[in-house]
């Protein structure tokens, strides 16, 4: 492993490790930036005889925005939607886990109907993320229709956030202190019906595409990530809990009104493959969406009755330099973290944001050795790896 | 574990290495040498009762005004569900630092990215080469005095406001009204 | 044909065999039908266009292409003058000759096979003896289109491609062939007019449930055609094939139009295929075919619209049947593809001509056993559609969804 690589870069002068690469009989391609599918641009450099691959080495950056160093420069209210676009798909989270850190800083306590608000607002985010993450990786295994279907179902989620808080992907709805706005009046039955309709959909989504069996034949055994692996490559969320290992943030290190909540942490069993193999983290992300549910509908049957969303935070957030606050919270993609360290002004010295998304990247090279290029695919669709997130 | 039995532990097996763990401003660290973050970060991770199994963060962060990079490291363990902070202060003039990859892969990325933006040599790393910004990129970004360059590629890097370019045009609109009044005036004759 | 364009040379007074202008006719004539044919078979794959955008779509929640035209059906000539106004652009290191005559020989292959097809007991275009072998060997034609195609653009993405697509459809034409031997052995005969005439006019007298090596066989036969098709489950030389088009990458505007044309007209002449073969063809129920001969003036004319009809609605059915698979099933993988072509398919395929031959021995020691064998299977069959209208009505009430045909137009 420490070997140095032989790595093609920019400096395509350089044409000495091309021709090395061409003379032992395998092409370089480039899969990207550019793809069929959403996961964001993110090229892959394939060294491939066509049908096996040797190596596939993942070159991101093409959607980096120097967020953090934004960070530097903003307020710590005004840096909130910017956080939207560290996930778009699942931008609430990213809007908690700056919310909490924040929050730490000052070392405030925010309402408990403000909790509940974010607590509805983030699960229904995750149930619209992780359609979107379902619904591309069937697409990307070549069934079609799941896609526009998860798609239909998200469509009635962005109504219910839009009603919320007046957009549909970058929502800017949490603040330092609680919340933007209070739940619409009526909003509790809409969520409802949705709740009864979608789950019934998640059994149709099951029998039509998660359960089929070419769906099993391409996935099962595909990739398979043992545990120690996934720990030491530092994977987090439903690809950590494929692995067999329980570890959820809500229920390991609880955060805002979790610990009110009962559900069940979905974990990978091998159950048509191997345990942590690519159908196990489809799997995972299935059941998440159900308990998605069940924690909705317990925090809309036990959501405070008073009005208050917004605790006492100063006009200006000032805090001494040097404080520094570090915050976990499980996002859509595993354990997103924010790392925050308080510069002279009102805005942050640092910000660093470690999503999930950034160290799966990682791995793809080590788990690329010997698959097929439709494996490649298929596995990064199931790591559900996004640009955002990855390059911020 | 508490930060501060981890603190204890870590000092009961490096005794002077280990200092005190700093006071908790909201979150505590304790700051360690950079000759001595190998070997306290595999003892971190080989001790059963630390058992320290993640890298969960790497960041680092410019102190101009102490002419110090400091590097932060986020350990986390699985099996324990404890977390731990060091940090190393480098010299800011030359941030060199031993690469802890060979302990956990996760550092492989984490601290490609920080060599990107910072300028951190991590040794013994390897494939230390940037990851964000493009392979013959000049500076590093995250730098509290770094200048972008003017161009790259030749592709610039500023743009004009838009909204100086609309009062320009404004104004050029004025002077073609202007111009077209002024020889309106001068035909009949 | 050939006899009727004989009484028509004798209506005009001459005899076709000592007429100098016999052969001159005949050319003409030919020329004439090959005019047609190709015309139905471009028309019919660029409404098979059409139709699977509608299919998908409505498959998909989605409404599909309702713009141009009523319903959109005029979207696939709009799309067809597209491509035709559109920049031909060829590779400055592709092999010119070879691109440019690759999408020809598949439209050769393809349209060739129509010659062969009987659209009606009377209306076919060359009820040749040989009818099946050679409908097999004009479409490897198409192979050689595709390797040509893929080769020709100079361009690696291609080759792999085209050769994988050449590996997927040879491999496929073994299980295909051999499950076409079975309606042969049972018909005696390769003609296709022979085939359809040996079946009868009901279901229960179709070759599919004559016995269950002949179910079999059709299967075997559909799924292979899928995979000459490049159909969904098998079509990674298409959507995938490294995330590049494959054979066609380097085609662009009429060019690339003809390689999808020949992908959905060869719907039709799977699907055709497959219902001559296996499901009786035009055979018009209550008509059996010897009746339907004997009828002259208006009832004959409206006999062979009604067997045109027939044969085109089951061809049309199973043309849904495709399409509706290509929109629910995901791909295999090239590797799964071979493995089940070669460990599966060409032994059952083996297995199935032998049972169908000792069958034969059995039934005409005790042709009761036929009989019995044909209401089992033909009874299976019913059993099986009504559960999956069951199904089908399970599935509407758990969801709430409804039948909605009225809305979305």
């Amino acid at each position: 492993m420490s070997k140095p690589l032989e790595v093609p870069t920019m400096d395509m002068e350089n044409k000495e490790v091309l021709r090395r690469i061409e003379i032992s009989g395998d092409m370089l391609l480039n899969m990207g930036p550019q793809h069929p599918s959403t996961h964001g641009v993110i090229n892959f450099l394939v060294q491939t005889d066509g049908e096996v691959m040797k190596r596939a080495i993942p070159e991101v950056g093409y959607l980096h925005r120097s967020l953090e160093k934004i960070g530097e420069r903003c307020t710590y209210n005004g840096y909130m939607p910017y956080t939207d676009r560290v996930d778009y798909i699942a931008a609430m989270f990213a809007n908690q886990g700056w919310a909490m850190a924040v929050e730490r800083l000052l070392g405030m306590q925010i309402p408990r109907r403000a909790e509940y608000c974010r607590v509805i607002a983030c699960e229904l985010n995750r149930i619209s993320s992780h359609l979107i993450s379902v619904g591309t990786m069937a697409m990307d295994i070549g069934a079609v229709t799941p896609f526009p279907y998860a798609l239909r179902e998200r469509e009635f989620i962005n109504d219910l956030l839009e009603e919320l808080c007046g957009a549909r992907l970058t929502y800017n709805y949490l603040r330092i202190g609680g919340v933007a706005f209070d739940l619409p009046s009526g909003y509790e039955d809409k969520v409802s019906t949705f709740l009864d309709h979608f789950e019934k959909i998640l059994d149709e989504f099951n029998r039509l595409i998660t359960y089929n069996e070419i769906f099993i034949k391409r996935l099962a055994h595909l990739a398979p990530i043992p545990a120690q692996m996934a720990i030491d490559y530092c994977l987090v969320g439903p690809n950590l809990r494929a692995c067999g290992l329980s570890f959820d943030v809500r229920k390991a290190l609880p955060y805002s009104v979790y610990p009110d909540f009962q559900f069940d942490v979905p974990v990978g069993k091998g159950e048509v493959g191997t345990m942590g193999d690519a159908w196990d983290r489809f799997w995972c992300r299935v059941e998440e969406m159900r308990q998605s549910c069940r924690i909705l509908r317990q925090a809309l049957a036990q959501l405070p009755k008073d009005s208050q969303i917004m605790g006492k935070v100063p006009r200006k957030i000032k805090i001494p330099e040097g404080t520094e606050a570090y915050s976990r919270i499980e996002s859509a993609r595993g354990d997103m973290q924010y790392y925050v360290v308080a510069g002279p002004g009102e805005n942050a010295h640092r910000v660093k944001i470690r999503t999930g998304s950034f160290t799966a990247m990682g791995i793809i090279d080590a788990l690329s050795r010997g698959l097929m290029i439709a494996d490649l695919v298929a596995l990064i669709a199931s790591l559900d790896v996004v640009a955002p997130e990855i390059d911020r | 574990m508490t930060f501060e039995e981890i603190q204890q532990r870590l000092a009961g097996k490096f005794g002077e290495r280990i200092g005190a763990l700093s006071p908790a401003n909201k979150d505590p660290f304790l700051v360690v040498q950079a000759a001595d973050i190998v070997e306290i970060c595999r003892y971190a991770k080989e001790d059963e009762a630390l058992a320290f199994d993640c890298l969960m963060n790497l960041s680092t962060i410019d102190w101009p005004k102490r002419n110090q990079i400091e590097v932060v490291y986020h350990l986390w363990s699985y099996r324990r569900r404890h977390a731990f902070v060091l940090k190393v202060q480098l010299d800011r003039a030359k941030p060199e630092i031993a690469s802890i990859e060979s302990l956990w892969k996760s550092a492989d990325w984490l601290e490609r990215e920080q060599y990107d933006l910072m300028g951190v040599q991590f040794t013994g790393h390897p494939d230390l080469r940037r990851i964000m910004m493009p392979d013959d990129w000049v500076g590093n970004p995250l730098r509290k005095d770094y200048a972008e360059q003017a161009q790259w590629h030749n592709i610039t890097t500023t743009r004009d406001n838009s909204l100086e370019g609309y009062v320009r045009l404004d104004e050029l609109k004025k002077k073609a009204a202007e111009a077209a009044a002024a020889s309106k005036k001068e035909l009949p004759q | 044909m050939q006899g009727f364009i004989d009484n028509l040379i004798r209506g005009w007074g001459y005899d076709p065999a000592t007429w100098p202008w016999t052969q001159f006719v005949y050319v003409g004539f030919m020329g004439l039908f090959s005019f047609i044919v190709i015309n139905f078979a471009a028309i019919t794959g660029g409404i098979f266009s059409w139709a699977e955008r509608r299919i998908a779509a409505r498959m998909q929640s989605r409404v599909g292409p309702n713009r141009v035209g009523p319903a959109g059906f005029l979207q696939w000539i709009a799309d067809a003058v597209k491509l035709l106004f559109k920049e031909d652009l060829i590779p400055a290191e592709a092999d010119n000759v070879l691109f440019r005559a690759a999408p020809y020989f598949m439209m050769v292959g393809f349209a060739c096979v129509f010659v062969a097809l009987p659209f009606s007991h009377r209306l076919v275009i060359a009820d040749m003896n040989i009818g099946i072998f050679y409908i097999l060997a004009v479409t490897a034609l198409i192979v050689v289109g595709i390797i040509m195609s893929g080769w020709s653009s100079n361009s690696k993405w291609s080759l792999f491609g085209a050769i994988r697509s050449a590996a997927q459809i040879i491999s496929y034409e073994i299980p295909a062939g051999m499950a076409l031997m079975i309606p042969v052995l049972l018909a005696g005969t390769m003609s296709t007019q022979g085939i359809i005439r040996a079946q009868g006019p009901w279901p229960w007298q179709w070759f599919i449930f004559d016995n269950p090596a002949a179910t079999a066989g059709f299967f075997i036969f559909f799924i292979s055609a899928l995979a000459e098709g490049n159909r969904t489950p098998f079509d990674l030389p298409e959507a995938e094939s490294e995330l590049v088009s494959g054979y066609n990458t380097e085609y662009s505007g009429m060019r690339f139009s003809y390689f999808f044309l020949v992908e959905w007209g060869n719907l039709w002449v799977m699907s055709a295929l497959a219902v001559t073969m296996f499901m009786g063809g035009w055979q018009v129920p209550f008509f059996p075919a010897e009746r339907l001969d004997a009828l002259t003036g208006w009832t004959a004319f409206f006999a062979e619209v009604a067997s045109v009809l027939v044969f085109a609605g089951k061809t049309l059915f199973f043309v849904f049947v495709v399409m509706w698979l290509r929109w629910t099933l995901p791909r295999i993988r090239v590797d799964q593809m071979m493995n089940m072509c070669w460990k599966y398919l060409v032994p059952a395929s083996f297995v199935g001509v032998l049972f169908v031959a000792g069958w034969m021995l059995i039934v005409r020691a005790a042709p009761a056993v036929g009989m019995a064998m044909h209401f089992l299977l033909a009874g299976a069959a019913a059993v099986a559609v009504i559960m999956f209208v069951q199904r089908v009505a399970h599935n509407l009430r758990d969801t709430g969804d409804k039948f909605d045909f009225t809305s979305n137009w």
